[in-house]
């Protein structure tokens, strides 16, 4: 029996994570459902002036869109710890580093892109124009990978912990302040009248960067994490 | 063995670096406080009244040694983590997670002194300046190290899960610094500037110097006698240490 090629075990680890997630339909939308609640929250606490909310949709749905790709990131790898898979992927003959990119790439699918696709309902809500709109889906499209590429460092590292949820948050809060600073950058440049280019050139050099160092990370991190 | 040569990597076992170790300890910390007792005194006798500032000014020789401190452990932190991931030795990890506490407290004591600054100077203990903002992140990163190690029981993955983060973090440092820059820049314009008088006193750089000096000679000496402790927390189990309990005896 010959090993399957790199690229099908890719194909196969993104395909069989996305139908547990079709199975477990729940727990991806409860990922949703936290985006949208807590965005709807911040109007009932600073009032309902359309003016200030214009202002600061950018910031709110961008840290609302980081709060809830956090509490995905614990599901990333939890599972497959506890029954074993990951001990398999880290056996298999394809290299562990594209195993977890396509996991990560799975996570993506599942907790980023449908944040992405739910953000111009709450910028609606927050009244912004539609230039704006598109630029905020197109900061989340480009921002949300970033998000799981870092956070996926975290889940490695904290496999197995007492209180890896809270954990896992204290240690990507903070390196995730650049795709955070940029991408609300973004936002806010269009709505200032400004271009949104260079923040969404920089966004683009932070997903190029973490697409190249977090995968290496985070196969290290399992490593460590299953000796 | 002896004939004049010194075994550098003889020192990369905990055994005969414990001794060391606690030879160096009191000259470090004697010389951190001559220096530190020097510095003082330039801050406060010699070092001339700022014209624009007044007096409030003096806390800089604190408050910048402090910053360049908590930044450069960082640093030395992630290269001790990365030796002990890389070279899989005991004594390097030991070292990256006996320096944490003291980077950690040098990014405090330079966000509090900050603070203390802040006031009389800008009217505000505190600002979002790009500045503070990468050092309260430089702090949260010490926490996170921290947390991370405290968080896993067995010590020798701690120290190398520990380390993977450590390296993330110190490849990430300057691109929250520029994006904080930037973000400060591209929001508003500069209410307050942290930047200095341009002609500083000769006598004021020389007193940062030596106070640069002094926090650098303590946390030689803090980390060494954590280093020591911590050595004989995880080797308790060792005949060395057993021979050492005896020794004392």
């Amino acid at each position: 029996m010959t090993a399957p090629s790199s690229a099908a075990a890719f194909r196969g680890i993104v395909r069989r994570d996305l139908r547990l997630a079709a199975r477990r339909r729940s727990e991806p939308l409860f990922t949703l459902g936290f985006f949208v609640v807590v965005a709807s929250l911040f109007p009932l606490g600073l009032g309902p002036e359309p003016e200030l909310l214009r202002r600061i949709a950018p910031g709110v749905l961008w840290v609302a869109a980081l709060l809830a790709s956090m509490l995905a990131l614990g599901r990333m790898f939890g599972a497959d710890y506890e029954d074993g898979t990951l001990e398999q992927l880290v056996l298999a003959p394809s290299p562990l580093v594209l195993s977890v990119g396509a996991k990560i790439v799975a996570h993506w699918l599942v907790s980023g892109l449908p944040l992405v696709l739910v953000s111009p309902l709450l910028a609606l809500q927050y009244g912004l124009p539609g230039d704006v709109i598109a630029h905020l889906m197109l900061s989340l499209l480009i921002g949300t990978p970033v998000l799981s590429l870092i956070g996926a460092i975290a889940a490695a590292l904290t496999i197995g912990v007492r209180g890896a949820g809270v954990l896992v948050s204290l240690l990507t809060l903070p390196l995730c302040v650049p795709a955070l600073v940029f991408g609300a950058g973004a936002v806010d440049a269009t709505l200032a009248g400004l271009s949104a280019a260079p923040n969404l050139a920089l966004l683009g050099a932070c997903l190029a960067l973490s697409l190249l160092f977090a995968p290496l990370a985070t196969a290290t991190a399992i490593r460590i994490s299953l000796e | 063995m002896t004939n004049g040569v010194i075994h550098w990597f003889r020192f990369a076992s905990p055994q005969s670096f414990y001794p060391l170790a606690g030879r160096m300890l009191p000259w470090f910390a004697v010389l951190a406080a001559l220096l530190a007792a020097a510095g003082l005194w330039i801050a406060f006798f010699v070092a001339p009244t700022d014209a624009q500032q007044g007096e409030s000014y003096r806390i800089i020789f604190i408050h910048v040694p402090a910053s360049w401190m908590s930044m450069f452990l960082y640093v030395v932190m992630a290269g001790w983590a990365g030796f002990g991931l890389a070279f899989n030795t005991r004594l390097s990890s030991m070292m990256a997670h006996a320096i944490a506490p003291t980077g950690a407290l040098f990014a405090f004591l330079s966000l509090w002194t900050g603070a203390l600054w802040g006031r009389p100077t800008w009217g505000a203990y505190w600002v979002w300046d790009a500045r503070l903002t990468s050092e309260l992140v430089l702090f949260f990163l010490y926490l996170g190290y921290m947390a991370l190690h405290a968080a896993i029981d067995d010590p020798r993955r701690g120290d190398r899960a520990s380390a993977v983060l450590a390296l993330v973090g110190v490849i990430n440092v300057p691109i929250i610094y520029f994006s904080v820059q930037w973000w400060n820049t591209l929001h508003q314009g500069a209410s307050v500037s942290i930047t200095r008088a341009p002609s500083m006193a000769a006598t004021m750089f020389a007193g940062m110097l030596v106070m640069a000096l002094a926090f650098w000679m303590y946390s030689i000496a803090a980390t060494l006698g954590r280093a020591r402790a911590i050595m004989l927390e995880r080797e308790a189990h060792m005949q060395w240490t057993q021979d050492l309990k005896e020794a004392a005896r």
